[in-house]
């Protein structure tokens, strides 16, 4: 069972664990929280002092909210700091006045002060409590100073209500604390403490004055100001483990873990607080285990409710908790503890001399069962003003209950007088061993149908009638002969053997078929949900999946493309949807609503669906009893329903989009042949145009014709409609949804060459000056595009260039970016117009005789933009035009080296292998 | 290239457009061939193998098939060069027409002059086939097989293998468009036929080492987004 006794060395999962946590608190708020012993030792005084300094050094510092209890030097570091205005809550006529969390979220300051860290929020606020305020303003990336005194830890809160005999309700969970990024502990020694009690510098309530004046007597200040040192140097020795941990140093090779066993009885919160303490002294993982037994499932709500309350309290303290219903405690406890690698059971002990409960047996039963176990008896102190609610619970049963609960009886009644009506007639014929059969019978069949109590009366009624009916004297309890007390002792003990054997097969199959039920209803809607092909169909198998599986009416939430829920219209028998609830849960990925931290008032509970890509809706729950959603083995199964949801809606959009995509396919290749067609089509004419006028030109210059020019004339425009025809086409190709860049690596040297080239004849007139950097890198682009737009620039160039005026091309490298211009010693370009020249159709000069339709500058700049660069235009401080395009660059392939000098080449064909 | 041209060719037009196989007849009748025309893909090839032509003029788009599958169906029997007419958006097509043993191709729409152009190319590689020579020139370069020596202007020019080899392979085919899946695999092997940056940079070294200027090449020239070409002129 402690299996893990390997060599000491970090497990890999958990140092991945561990900095996937360091990674997650660096996106998070860093907390800092100041720590004191007791009230007056000067926390908020030191918050404030740290707040100034963060602000003298740049920081945006806000107070969120700050008790000066009046103190005048408090009050006066406050001058100057932006102050966030309180929120007004009014609660049963009075008016509170509670920290803003939205103001704060909405303001987000680097750094929020937020005093008294264990306070509890007015009813109506989001949070019940001030640390989960502070948990949610860490979790949106803002750093928050706060305050607590020692006795508001809840893992110490028992110890200091024993120590001080005056108990705090207010309490701070401990993970709060240990995972605080900063703990400055702000130190008083307890003369100094009292010297300022008595200058009246430290705030008492009025109304507390006594318990006060009894709360800073000298012996508590200094047990209390230990308790402070301690749980700070614990802290630190936490860190210093920590350290090692991520550093390789040696680790504690056995991992402790325990498990807490939870009983029925009042008063478990002390244990689970113990437990939580020993937990974290071991720095161990640990559970808290409640075991059902048929006996303890009759106990009133209000009794089961309190044992779920602890449980919850376990949660919070950072166990992981769980009930099971089960025959058999002990058994239950090993089988759990086996099953999750727990090596240290942790049950209350019970006080010796009084009742012999099931504790002093279930320790011996444990030690019996398992003996690799260790046992820990933890004592169980006097705490009877927290459970006083539910001692005197026990007997609130509701009416109709209480009539379930008769009526096996009732009937037990009848069927006894039935037997006795029906064994009177027998007596003649047989002897009275026989007839006693005859009630057996009945005490058997009472016990099968009604269980071990209706049984027990049955034995009883039974015996009874006998006697009094059956065996002389007649009519008289009296018996005469002593043999017939065997026979009532014999039917007394098979009706309780009976009625026990079936009270546990009923409660088993019970049970089993509850378990069967839910495997069944989760196979169900996973079979139906695996089925299902759009979100309506998901929706509906879910809400009915929930339904017909727990008692509970539901909902089913989805996003909007930009992650904001979508009201869903009031429906009768549905709950009623609080959106702002739903979309904070969905938000944060976090369950809200009934039985969670945050606004726990709400009858409903919203569950994220949460897939493995992102998060899909939430589940909104409304139970028919709110005792559902805490019991841990409900909520799980809850939460094994709403991932399945969640994956089925993630399957259903992806369906959605693979579709979506065919569809776009599709389209694209349609318009692909579209546009090849019709590029065919216009070309085609053209090209037998200018071919024929070609041919016929060759004719009429043998015949020296006069319409030779007129011909001339007829090629040349057809030339530039097939020009505009390309320009036209590509232009459409660029437009019509998305170009689909063939990109490779190319030099840019051979684009400007292979440009040049294709316009040898029209800048045959201008001397080209290029000035190409020789170490340019090679560019990823689509080759052909960024011929067109060298081709387009260089073009428009000579257009507008008079002949004999000079064109250049430059490129260069300017941070990370490719840098190409194309310029010339033209007129330039009209003023104010550099960004109107690139929208189609548009021309520099409306009416100039230069011929195009102006789709150049247009393309140009829609091939640059595919390639992520930028196309401007400006004009020369020399005149003239400048067009400048920028490229992003990137990371160049990687080449193998040839080594120099190997003589023996390899002949081409053979060359299969690294050309070296 | 040592043997004179035949200035009278047998060539094959397949071309479905009335207008354009008539001007190209014009042209080509007036250089002295004799031309053969035909309609449909089906049509083209039973001609081909009836007429036995020199060189075929292919239209890429036509109404019954594919002009690649021509070409494949010509290459399985026939070495006769192929000229490919094709539309400029149809990169790809080019590319495979190449690939699958086109010799040449015109962009629509296309002149007389450059037809005519195309059309010598074609067939004086077909005619003198390359190989025997120990030594080639062109511009001031000089190659020596026998050597494997390179002089530009009688002064020796150092080429790395594998430049040498790119090349060699350019030279091997003058005038023919080299795809750059062709010279890739080539010059470096089947396994490097998707690594066109390879290509790239080797080029771009030639280029330094045998052009007056890089940018402007007249030798090793560029045909963007199809390959390269050696021209002699």
């Amino acid at each position: 069972m402690n299996g893990q006794t390997g060599p000491a060395r970090p497990d890999p999962d958990q140092l991945l664990n561990r900095l996937q946590q360091e990674e997650d608190r660096a996106r998070r708020g860093k907390l800092k929280i100041f720590f004191g012993a007791s009230p007056g030792v000067g926390k908020t005084y030191a918050m404030l002092q740290a707040a100034r300094r963060a602000r003298e050094q740049g920081v945006d510092v806000v107070v969120g909210l700050v008790e000066t209890h009046g103190r005048q030097e408090t009050a006066a570091l406050l001058t100057g700091l932006e102050q966030l205005p309180l929120k007004e809550v009014s609660y049963r006529e009075r008016t509170l006045r509670e920290f803003d969390l939205d103001a704060a979220l909405a303001r987000r300051p680097t750094l929020l002060l937020v005093d008294e860290l264990a306070h509890s929020n007015a009813p109506g606020c989001r949070h019940p409590k001030r640390w989960q305020d502070i948990e949610e303003l860490l979790d949106a990336g803002i750093d928050v100073l706060t305050a607590i005194n020692v006795q508001h830890l809840e893992s110490l809160n028992d110890v200091v209500g024993g120590l001080t005999g005056i108990r705090v309700w207010e309490t701070v969970t401990d993970r709060l604390f240990d995972q605080a990024d900063e703990v400055v502990l702000v130190d008083l020694p307890p003369d100094e403490l009292l010297q300022r009690l008595k200058e009246g510098k430290v705030y008492l309530p009025e109304q507390a004055e006594r318990a006060v004046e009894n709360f800073f007597r000298k012996g508590n200040l200094i047990a209390l100001r230990e308790l402070a040192l301690r749980r700070t140097a614990d802290r630190v020795d936490d860190q210093r483990e920590h350290y090692q941990q991520l550093t390789g140093s040696p680790l504690r090779a056995t991992r402790e873990a325990l498990l807490v066993c939870i009983g029925p009885e009042p008063g478990q919160e002390a244990l689970i607080r113990a437990a939580s303490r020993l937990a974290n002294k071991l720095n161990s993982d640990w559970h808290a285990l409640y075991v059902e037994t048929p006996a303890l499932q009759r106990l009133p709500e209000s009794r089961r409710r309190l044992i779920l309350d602890t449980l919850k309290l376990a949660q919070d303290l950072g166990a992981q908790t769980a009930t099971q219903a089960a025959d058999d405690i002990a058994a239950a406890i090993v089988a759990y503890a086996r099953d999750h690698r727990l090596n240290q059971v942790v049950v209350g002990r019970s006080r010796p001399g009084r009742w012999r409960g099931w504790r002093r047996a279930l320790v011996d039963q444990l030690a019996r069962l398992a003996p690799e176990l260790d046992l820990l008896a933890l004592a169980r102190p006097e705490t009877p003003q927290r459970t006083g609610a539910a001692t005197g619970a026990a007997t609130d049963r509701e009416p109709a209950e209480l009539a379930a609960l008769m009526r096996p009886y009732a009937m037990t009644l009848a069927i006894c007088l039935a037997t006795a009506l029906a064994a009177t007639p027998l007596l003649p014929y047989f002897d009275l061993a026989n007839i006693v059969m005859v009630f057996l019978l009945a005490v058997v069949g009472v016990a099968v149908r009604y269980g071990r109590g209706a049984a027990v009366l049955a034995a009883f009624v039974n015996v009874a009638a006998f006697d009094v009916l059956f065996v002389p004297p007649r009519f008289s309890l009296a018996v005469h002969d002593v043999q017939y007390l065997l026979t009532f002792a014999v039917m007394l003990i098979v009706g309780l053997v009976v009625g026990q054997l079936t009270a546990r097969f009923r409660y088993q199959a019970h049970v089993a078929n509850a378990r069967e039920a839910r495997a069944r209803h989760l196979y169900e809607m996973a079979r139906a949900l695996s089925g299902a092909l759009a979100v309506e169909q998901v929706i509906e198998i879910g809400e009915r999946g929930v339904e017909a599986s727990f008692r509970v009416k539901t909902r089913l939430l989805l996003p909007d493309e930009r992650d904001r829920l979508q009201p869903l219209p009031v429906q009768p028998g549905k709950p009623k949807i609080d959106t702002a609830i739903a979309q904070w849960s969905f938000d944060r990925n976090d369950p809200a609503g009934l039985g969670t931290d945050t606004l726990p008032g709400s009858s409903v509970l919203y569950l994220p669906l949460k897939a493995p890509l992102r998060m899909r809706g939430v589940l909104a729950v409304a139970p028919e009893r709110h005792r559902l959603v805490l019991i841990p083995e409900q909520r799980r199964l809850l939460d094994t329903f709403a991932a399945l949801i969640a994956i089925a809606l993630e399957r259903v959009h992806f369906v959605t989009v693979a579709r979506d995509t065919l569809v776009k396919m599709e389209s694209e290749r349609q318009r692909n042949s579209l546009l090849a067609a019709l590029s065919h089509d216009l070309r085609t004419p053209l090209t037998g145009l200018i071919g024929l006028t070609e041919t016929l030109a060759l004719d009429l210059a043998a015949e020296e014709s006069p319409h030779q020019e007129s011909l001339a004339e007829i090629r040349e425009q057809a030339v530039r409609l097939a020009l505009l025809a390309d320009n036209l086409l590509d232009m459409a190709k660029l437009q019509t949804g998305g170009i689909r860049l063939r990109k490779e690596w190319q030099s840019l040297e051979e684009v400007v060459g292979s440009a040049l080239r294709l316009l040898e004849q029209p800048l045959r007139g201008h001397p080209l000056r290029l000035a190409l950097d020789p170490k340019l890198p090679l560019l990823q682009c689509d080759g052909v595009l960024m011929e067109r737009v060298l081709v387009n620039l260089l073009e428009n160039a000579t257009k507008y260039a008079p002949t004999g005026a000079a064109i250049g091309v430059t490129a260069s490298v300017e941070a990370e970016q490719l840098r190409v211009e194309v310029w010339d010693e033209g007129p330039g370009l009209p003023a104010g117009q550099e960004r109107a020249l690139f929208e189609k159709f548009s021309r520099g000069h409306a009416e100039s005789a230069t011929p195009g339709v102006g789709l150049g500058l247009a393309i140009c700049q829609a091939v640059v933009e595919a390639h992520g660069g930028r196309i401007q235009a400006a004009n020369r401080t020399k005149g003239g035009a400048n067009f400048a395009v920028t490229l992003p660059l990137e990371t160049p392939p990687s080449f193998e080296i040839e080594t120099e000098g190997n003589p023996a080449l390899p002949a081409p064909s053979e060359s299969h292998e690294n050309p070296s | 290239m040592k043997t004179p041209l035949d200035p009278r060719l047998t060539v094959l037009m397949v071309e479905d457009e009335r207008a354009i196989r008539r001007f190209v007849r014009a042209a080509l009748e007036r250089e002295g061939h004799r031309v053969q025309e035909a309609e449909t893909l089906q049509q083209g090839l039973l001609e081909a193998a009836t007429r036995q032509p020199q060189l075929v003029i292919l239209d890429l788009g036509l109404p019954d098939g594919n002009g690649i599958d021509f070409i494949r169906d010509l290459r399985a029997w026939s070495k006769t060069p192929v000229l490919v007419l094709s539309a400029r958006v149809e990169e790809r097509d080019k590319v495979q027409a190449l690939d699958a043993g086109a010799d040449d191709y015109l962009i629509k729409p296309f002149g007389v002059a450059e037809l005519l152009a195309r059309v010598r190319a074609v067939c004086r590689r077909h005619e003198g086939e390359p190989g025997g020579e120990a030594a080639v020139s062109f511009g001031t370069i000089r190659v020596d097989w026998a050597h494997r020596q390179v002089t530009r202007a009688g002064e020796p020019v150092h080429l790395t293998p594998i430049e040498f080899r790119l090349l060699a392979a350019l030279l091997a085919q003058p005038g023919k468009v080299l795809t750059h899946r062709h010279l890739l695999r080539e010059v470096w092997g089947p396994a490097y036929v998707e690594r066109g940056h390879y290509l790239r940079l080797y080029m771009s070294q030639l280029r330094q080492k045998l052009e007056a200027d890089p940018a402007q090449p007249r030798h090793l020239l560029t045909e963007m987004g199809v390959g390269y070409r050696f021209s002699s002129q």
